[in-house]
């Protein structure tokens, strides 16, 4: 007892001393960990972004030639009956495409070896592109336009620089005089990298430079609204019946085990029960973005009711006392004080819950939504695929494109991943009340 | 409301009050508890407790900490109900009528019998929404106008209109905490209550903001039954004409203020009142 008084008695002492120089290396040891932490887990957050940012920013160009299509009658439209859509639909546009890229090269269509090359430097979904734009306006039958057709995925890829000029030519995609040709017509103008809007309009394709995320994006949209619109108000009652009403006793703790587990089941199994029961049961269709919107909605419950019974919970005690001290009834205690008072902790909630569905792809490919949709779903009950989905399937194949549309896509959602996460957090310092 | 002989003929002496005229001074009985026992879960917490609380006066409820005088002066206005595992047994009257009764709701109960609570808790709303708040709950105020006139006379009574006046719409959360103990008391006499709880009202404020409210609570009283939770023996001196001491779950003794401090019959009383104790 003497001892510690005598060593505590100066601050100059050389005990004192020693021991205070021995705190503050502990201190400053403890700090430094939690630096490197923090540096460790900035360093591969900028490893990934670089990474998939590096690859995928060529994903929003696609290169594109400008050739001038003559929209030849007899081609077209034979009969001469502009109101017949199955003959515009099967014409052959192709040649059409073909005939403009010839005439701009200055080829001898006879030479059939030349023309097989340069058939190579057009996309195989420019039928689909001039198909589209004579359908939507007959009146250019018979005109001569500028069009910008798409450019071959080796065209594109020459471009972008992942082909390497300096390859033999033998072991290269792309021949010396398809060289000669991309370069003439880049020199005049007529070949470049533009934005490719095709990335967010398009629906699936088996050809890199025609394949987009249309599908995906709208049905992630509807898998979304499905998710906002059952979970959000199942979530909350839920939440408001157990910390509002439901007796405390083995019953409540039970199901609140229970939701506590279901928060930490894996996605695939509710992909699994979302197979069982919506598809095989219920026989919803499969693929449907409303089966993928009903199986997020179950995944993203438990984190809605357990973010909203935090919320309601950390609503001050000594509000509800006011509130039913001046006789205001449960329901109006409800509505007038904790509802708004945890209204922020519940949007945080939603939109955290939100933002797992979105990026959730176990569960949609147990329901088929790992699909080949080309056409937009014009329903939640069409076939569609998700933005994860998506990213899947194209980072299964192969092709130069499809890998960087694969980065790109990623780019996207981490796009819409980081805009919802950042207006949770707006959202949460906007309403944050003080006491 | 029953008929009862208004008689003090076979009253007993005693600590345990039984009958219903008011000794002298204080206005007719309002409230009369009687053999009120309360358990939480398994644990008992009051103990055959007989109170009558009288109108136009302020009745104190002293004791140790622990000894149920929250608990008690809670059942005044079952805000007891809302606690899961709180039983209560027992008979509590206001006007003669129980209001344990099962056709009696806790709602309108309690915008007859108002509270003001330990730690000032104004909603996050302007002061005048405060106000407001109980008297639109209850549809007291047909128009605009109206609901004016009772936010300002409640603020008036409750001595805060001269200072917030100019600031109605501002947060009743960024008055001080005088003030907003003052807001509270406004907020509940805003529906003209005939019963005012007070459950330490003044333990978080500083003796002058203390003794503006100590001021008010003598005013308030001409018109009002209050009953006030108080650990500060001078308070319960100074503002209360009666005053209960409690003990371990039990009354133990209640008698006029001066009484109490001066001549307890209870040893107890005396130890504690004498700073023996608590
Ligand atoms: N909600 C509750 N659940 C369980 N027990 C409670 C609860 N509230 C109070 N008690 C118990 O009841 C007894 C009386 O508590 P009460 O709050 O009435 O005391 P008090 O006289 O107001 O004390 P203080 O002066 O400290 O406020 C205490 O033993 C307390 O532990
Ligand atoms: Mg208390």
């Amino acid at each position: 007892m003497t001892d510690q008084t005598a060593s505590l008695a100066s601050f100059k002492g050389e005990d004192a001393q020693k021991k205070l120089r021995k705190r503050h290396r502990a201190e400053r040891r403890f700090r430094m960990y939690g630096m490197a932490a923090i540096i460790f887990a900035v360093a591969f957050l900028i490893f990934l972004f670089g990474s998939i940012f590096s690859q995928g920013w060529s994903a929003f160009l696609q290169t594109s030639i400008k050739l001038p299509v003559d929209f030849s009658q007899e081609v077209i439209n034979p009969s001469g009956n502009p109101a017949d859509e199955e003959e515009l639909f099967r014409a052959n546009y192709v040649k059409l495409a073909r005939e403009a890229l010839y005439g701009q090269l200055g080829i001898d269509p006879k030479d059939r070896k030349v023309r097989r090359d340069a058939n190579r430097l057009l996309s195989r979904g420019v039928d689909v592109q001039l198909r589209d734009m004579v359908l939507r306006d007959p009146s250019i039958i018979g005109t001569t336009q500028d069009v910008w057709l798409l450019a071959s995925d080796n065209a594109d890829a020459l471009l972008k620089g992942s082909i390497d000029r300096a390859t033999p030519s033998d072991r290269r995609q792309v021949s010396d005089q398809q060289i000669g040709w991309i370069d003439q017509l880049v020199d005049k103008g007529d070949m470049k990298k533009r934005f490719n809007t095709g990335l967010f309009v398009n629906g699936a394709s088996s050809n890199p430079e025609t394949a987009g995320l249309g599908v995906a994006l709208i049905g992630s949209l509807f898998m979304m609204i499905t998710v906002v619109l059952l979970a959000v108000p199942l979530g909350v009652c839920t939440a408001l019946y157990l910390e509002e009403y439901a007796p405390k006793g083995k019953i409540s703790d039970t199901i609140e085990v229970n939701i506590n587990n279901l928060a930490a089941v894996p996605s695939i199994v509710f992909g699994l029960l979302g197979l069982a029961m919506f598809i095989n049961f219920f026989g919803l269709p499969r693929s449907a973005s409303l089966v993928g919107g009903l199986v997020l909605t179950l995944m993203t419950l438990p984190t809605i009711i357990i973010t909203t019974r935090a919320a309601i919970r950390a609503v001050p005690p000594s509000i509800r006392e006011a509130a039913l001290g001046v006789g205001a009834s449960k329901m109006q205690l409800i509505g007038h004080h904790i509802l708004p008072l945890s209204l922020p902790g519940i949007l945080t909630g939603t939109i955290i819950g939100l933002v797992q569905a979105l990026g959730e792809t176990a569960p949609l490919l147990m329901i088929g939504m790992v699909a080949f949709v080309v056409d937009y779903p014009s329903s939640p009950l069409d076939p569609a695929t998700g933005l994860p989905v998506q990213i899947y399937m194209w980072a299964a194949s192969a092709e130069r494109g499809f890998v960087e549309r694969t980065a790109g896509a990623t780019m996207v959602l981490l796009a819409f991943l980081i805009v919802m996460n950042s207006l949770a957090v707006y959202l949460r310092n906007k309403f944050e009340r003080k006491w | 409301m029953e008929d009862r002989p208004a008689t003090t003929v076979e009253q007993p002496a005693g600590p345990k009050e039984t009958g219903d005229a008011a000794p002298a001074g204080l206005g007719e009985l309002k409230m009369k508890a009687t053999d009120v026992n309360l358990w939480y879960g398994d644990k008992q917490a009051l103990y055959d407790v007989n109170l009558d609380i009288f109108g136009q006066s302020v009745t104190s409820l002293i004791g140790p900490s622990g000894c149920g005088k929250s608990t008690f002066i809670r059942c005044l206005n079952r805000m007891n109900d809302v606690i899961d595992i709180c039983r209560v047994q027992g008979d509590i009257r206001l006007d003669g009528e129980d209001i344990y009764a099962p056709d009696v709701d806790p709602v309108q109960l309690r915008a007859r019998v108002g509270m003001v609570f330990q730690k000032p808790n104004p909603f996050p709303k302007s002061i005048y929404e405060n106000v407001a708040y109980a008297p639109r709950l209850h549809g007291l105020c047909a128009s605009k106008a109206d609901m004016d006139e009772v936010v300002e006379t409640s603020l008036i009574k409750a001595g805060l209109w001269e200072e917030v006046k100019d600031r109605l719409d501002q947060p009743g959360t960024g008055l001080s905490g005088g003030q907003q103990q003052r807001l509270c008391i406004a907020r509940a006499i805003s529906v003209n209550p005939e019963v005012l709880l007070m459950d330490e009202p003044c333990s978080a404020l500083d003796p002058i903001a203390t003794a503006t409210i100590e001021t008010l609570i003598d005013e308030l009283k001409e018109n009002l039954c209050i009953a006030i939770v108080t650990h500060s023996m001078q308070q319960a001196a100074r503002v209360s004409q009666r005053t209960a001491f409690f003990h371990l779950g039990k009354l133990v003794e209640v008698n006029d203020t001066s009484t109490i401090f001066t001549n307890p019959s209870d040893q107890r009383t005396q130890d504690y009142v004498t700073g023996r104790f608590g």
